[in-house]
């Protein structure tokens, strides 16, 4: 059976969100399909193949959720980006823990959805690849350390010790992106959040990325070193390469809301 | 009518009374009645006497028109009926009333029979064997009769006549008889008067009791039964003011504290419920909100980004993109107040937090001439908050104080201290058991939303359970049986019923007996058992020392806050600014502060300016026990 490629399928019972996505999507090159709910995706998906999908959550006949639940039951390995109107810190980790690449919050700028979407096209792309080269191959990434965990594939944490952990980001997540120009970071001493934006990290052609925190904590430290030379993230992105040394609030409860990487070697 | 307490009342004093009164007045009157006819009595006796003694000398010379003419003259004396002499045999031989001379009187008729009882006669009896009263007919006065027999004597049969044998031992009788309607009268009249007092005696005690009873129980009563339907149609504030010191007194003041209770419990009540409906509704703006925001914002920067060569379109924009932005942030933070969730909490430097609020509102602070005074104590121990949330609160007191104190400038003062409050009314009991392990929690019962120590309660007659309040040293108890002031109860464990009191020790407040409950890992809690001792000790706890607190205070120089506002100001989306404010900042920094087990207190003076006090516990683990 040939299926036809397009390039993204967003799905949202609201019009004017789905209209704004063909726009963008199609003013940045790409094909851009539309469904206004899950069962209406699930349909599409028969006969058509999509390098993205972007997926409102709250719908009538099938929410996001369900929509997830559906594709990993049937195998499709199509990334998927999570966006809604009701940004709530349970609906971001949900997402996230469920195999979403991405959780937008509404109202999002062109700016925010233009970064996303760039970046779910270039994982699709790294993910196929993998398919294809077989398990005998080596990746086209560096995968996390068994013992770290993740949010979403972007990010990465590990305790170093009783009331210590390092955060950084993950080589699949830099392979995402383009040459890094600037990275912004809090200061050591403020407070991140578990699921909220905590690394802000600057490409060429105006692109923003906005990374969550795996975990919540106070900072005690940023890696100045990669600061100053941003190619060390590429080199040892779970070692040299950290980002944050943080002091966990609750790193017991939050990591049930993380995805182990010893997952992801089976 | 009968069912009113104080008729009720009337009646049984007036029913004593009338009781009281009717016999001894009975007993009065006849006293006096048996006084009066005593006196009578002598009287007639002594005119029979008189009479007698006057007759005598005529009787031995036989001078008969003399003794007719003494008995006529005598027999017209005021309330003297009749004097008659009869002789042995019955026969009248001298009375005033002519006709009846020459009569016989038959020996059974009322005069005689007194002495011919047996048919024998008698020669001596009692004066009061010889006293008789009667009625001659039914309807007339009463008549008092006396005889006086006249004996015979030396001189009778000595006498020139001879009429009388020296054997006769009695020659006759004097019989006088004499009206009782004057004595009668006077009975009648002092009935009446008796009467009379009676009468007037228990109208008296009945209006002096209705007026007390009015005064003591039917107004308190009433007040009460007003204050009860007031607070039916949901008047919670009604307060009675008249309280007296007696039991209705007692009722009226607790009545006024349940109302005042009842009252503070519906405000919190419609806060929460204000707050989740609030919140609910927020979550619903927010979602049906974002979905039309983000077709403004895409489309006005998709819009942005195509007319870059266009720098009027450009300006206008960004307006659009700007002002969408800012809308996006109110929504996020509407999303935030609805949100719920536990703060993430770590240690940290109040006084640092300080620091960082400040840079984030420094801009602020000098476009609009304020002065920030920082008065931050050096040694205050780090606690365990959210600090980002903490930083959120001053940030919103702070823009607060700066749009108090307007554009003509003023100070802002910022103070950080340690204090120390009691642990009594703070600390709460979580657990607690009896001797034989039995938990006394009871997680059903609560009181002030905490659950209360429950323990099975007796005195006298009266079982029950008793709820204690779970607070240390509040006392907000519950009681399920009657509340006897200076009762002492004896308290056990209402599973096993093993005992609690601790005979060992004594109240030090009233000396009365004492319970004893243990608290697990955390010794004993000690407490009177008079109802009305408020006796509680818990060394545990006491010797812990006071809680230690850290109180934020942020005072400024603006316009102050209006007293009919003050009780609004936590509310969501309350606002004095208008369109320069969401009203949700004071509302967020309420919940916040609720979220870290702290307070907020405001003490504002229109015109002078407002001050907020936060205060946070320093150690949670002592506080919450």
């Amino acid at each position: 059976m040939n299926k036809s490629i397009k390039d993204i399928l967003v799905i949202d019972d609201e019009q004017v969100i789905l209209d704004s996505v063909v726009k963008i999507g199609g003013s940045e090159g790409f094909m851009v399909d539309s469904a206004d709910n899950g069962q209406a995706a699930l349909e599409k998906l028969e006969g058509n193949d999509y390098r993205l999908i972007v997926s409102d959550i709250m719908m009538p006949v099938m929410d996001g959720f369900a929509l997830l639940d559906e594709l990993s039951s049937r195998n499709i390995s199509t990334p998927v980006i999570m966006t809604t109107g009701y940004s709530t810190f349970d609906n971001a980790v949900n997402s996230l823990y469920r195999g979403a690449i991405d959780f937008i919050p509404k109202p999002f700028s062109i700016e925010e959805l233009v970064s996303a979407i760039n970046r779910g096209i270039k994982y699709s792309g790294i993910i196929k690849q993998e398919g294809m080269g077989g398990s005998s191959e080596l990746l086209p990434y560096v995968p996390c350390p068994s013992k770290y965990f993740r949010i979403g594939y972007s990010c990465w944490v590990y305790s170093s010790g009783k009331n210590s952990a390092v955060i950084g980001i993950t080589d699949l997540f830099n392979k995402t992106i383009d040459t890094i120009t600037g990275i912004e970071l809090v200061q050591p001493g403020d407070q991140i959040n578990q699921a909220n934006y905590a690394i802000k990290i600057e490409t060429g052609s105006d692109l923003l990325h906005q990374v969550y925190s795996p975990i919540s904590g106070k900072v005690v430290a940023v890696n100045d070193k990669l600061l100053e030379d941003f190619s060390i993230l590429e080199k040892d992105p779970y070692f040299e390469g950290w980002i944050y040394q943080v002091e966990p609030a609750d790193f017991d409860n939050e990591i049930k809301n993380l995805i182990p990487c010893c997952s992801d070697r089976v | 009518m009968f069912k009113k307490i104080g008729f009720r009342l009337i009646f049984v004093v007036g029913l004593t009374a009338l009781i009281i009164i009717g016999v001894y007045s009975y007993f009065n009157i006849r006293s006096q009645t048996n006084m009066l006819l005593a006196e009578v009595e002598r009287h007639a006796n002594q005119l029979s006497e008189a009479v007698k003694n006057g007759t005598r000398y005529d009787m031995l010379y036989n001078q008969r028109d003399r003794i007719h003419q003494i008995i006529s003259t005598m027999g017209q004396g005021a309330n003297i009926k009749d004097i008659r002499i009869l002789n042995k045999e019955g026969e009248v031989i001298y009375s005033p009333h002519t006709e009846d001379i020459g009569k016989m009187l038959d020996k059974n008729a009322e005069s005689c029979y007194a002495c011919h009882a047996a048919n024998k006669p008698l020669e001596s009896i009692s004066i009061k064997e010889r006293t008789r009263i009667y009625r001659i007919h039914p309807d007339s006065a009463r008549i008092i009769g006396i005889i006086n027999p006249i004996y015979n004597e030396e001189s009778c049969w000595k006498a020139d006549c001879h009429a009388h044998p020296k054997n006769a031992k009695i020659l006759g009788v004097l019989d006088v008889t004499m009206s009782l309607e004057e004595v009668d009268k006077e009975i009648v009249k002092s009935e009446i008067q008796e009467m009379l007092f009676a009468l007037i005696s228990i109208l008296s005690i009945g209006i002096i009791i209705s007026i007390f009873v009015k005064r003591w129980v039917d107004k308190p009563v009433q007040e009460l039964v007003k204050g009860t339907n007031k607070v039916a149609i949901g008047e919670l504030n009604y307060t009675i003011k008249q309280t007296g010191n007696d039991e209705l007194g007692v009722l009226a003041k607790s009545f006024n504290n349940m109302t005042k209770k009842l009252n503070e419990m519906r405000l919190q009540l419609f806060q929460s419920e204000k707050l989740a409906s609030i919140g609910q509704l927020a979550a619903g703006v927010a979602h049906e909100i974002n979905n039309p925001l983000t077709g403004v914002l895409t489309y006005s920067s998709f819009l942005l980004k195509r007319t870059k060569d266009n720098p009027e379109f450009q300006e206008d924009l960004n307006v659009i993109v700007r002002e969408t932005k800012r809308s996006r942030e109110i929504v996020k933070s509407l999303l935030d107040f609805s949100r719920q969730s536990t703060p993430k909490k770590n240690p940290a430097d109040l006084n640092e937090i300080v620091n960082k609020a400040e840079s984030v509102v420094l801009n602020q602070l000098r476009i609009n001439n304020c002065e920030l005074v920082k008065d931050l104590s050096p040694s205050i121990p780090n606690i365990t908050v959210d600090a980002n949330q903490i930083q959120q609160v001053f940030i919103n007191f702070l823009v607060n104080a700066v749009d108090a104190i307007g554009p003509k400038g003023g100070k802002i003062t910022i103070k950080t201290s340690e204090i120390e409050l009691s642990p009594r009314g703070i600390t709460q009991i979580k657990s607690a058991v009896c001797p034989n392990g039995h938990n006394l929690i009871d997680e059903n019962h609560r009181i002030d939303g905490l659950p209360s120590i429950k323990l099975k309660a007796k005195y006298g007659e009266n079982i029950g359970f008793i709820h204690i309040d779970p607070i240390y040293g509040k006392n907000n108890n519950h009681y399920g049986i009657p509340l006897q002031k200076n009762k002492t109860i004896y308290l056990s464990c209402p599973e096993c019923d093993v005992t609690l009191i601790d005979k060992t020790a004594k109240c030090e407040k009233c000396g009365s007996e004492i319970y004893q409950i243990n608290i697990p890992g955390q010794g004993t809690l000690l407490g009177c058992t008079k109802m009305n001792c408020n006796w509680q000790k818990w060394d545990y706890i006491d010797k812990g020392g006071k809680k230690r607190f850290i109180e934020i205070s942020i005072s400024d120089t603006g316009c102050g806050i209006a007293p009919e506002n003050v009780n609004k100001i936590f509310d969501p989306f309350f606002s004095t600014k208008g369109q320069k404010g969401t009203g949700l900042g004071l509302s967020v920094n309420w919940g916040i502060i609720d979220n870290h087990n702290g307070s907020i207190a405001v003490i504002s003076k229109l015109g002078e300016g407002t001050m907020f006090k936060v205060r946070l516990p320093i150690d949670e683990n002592i506080n919450r026990v």
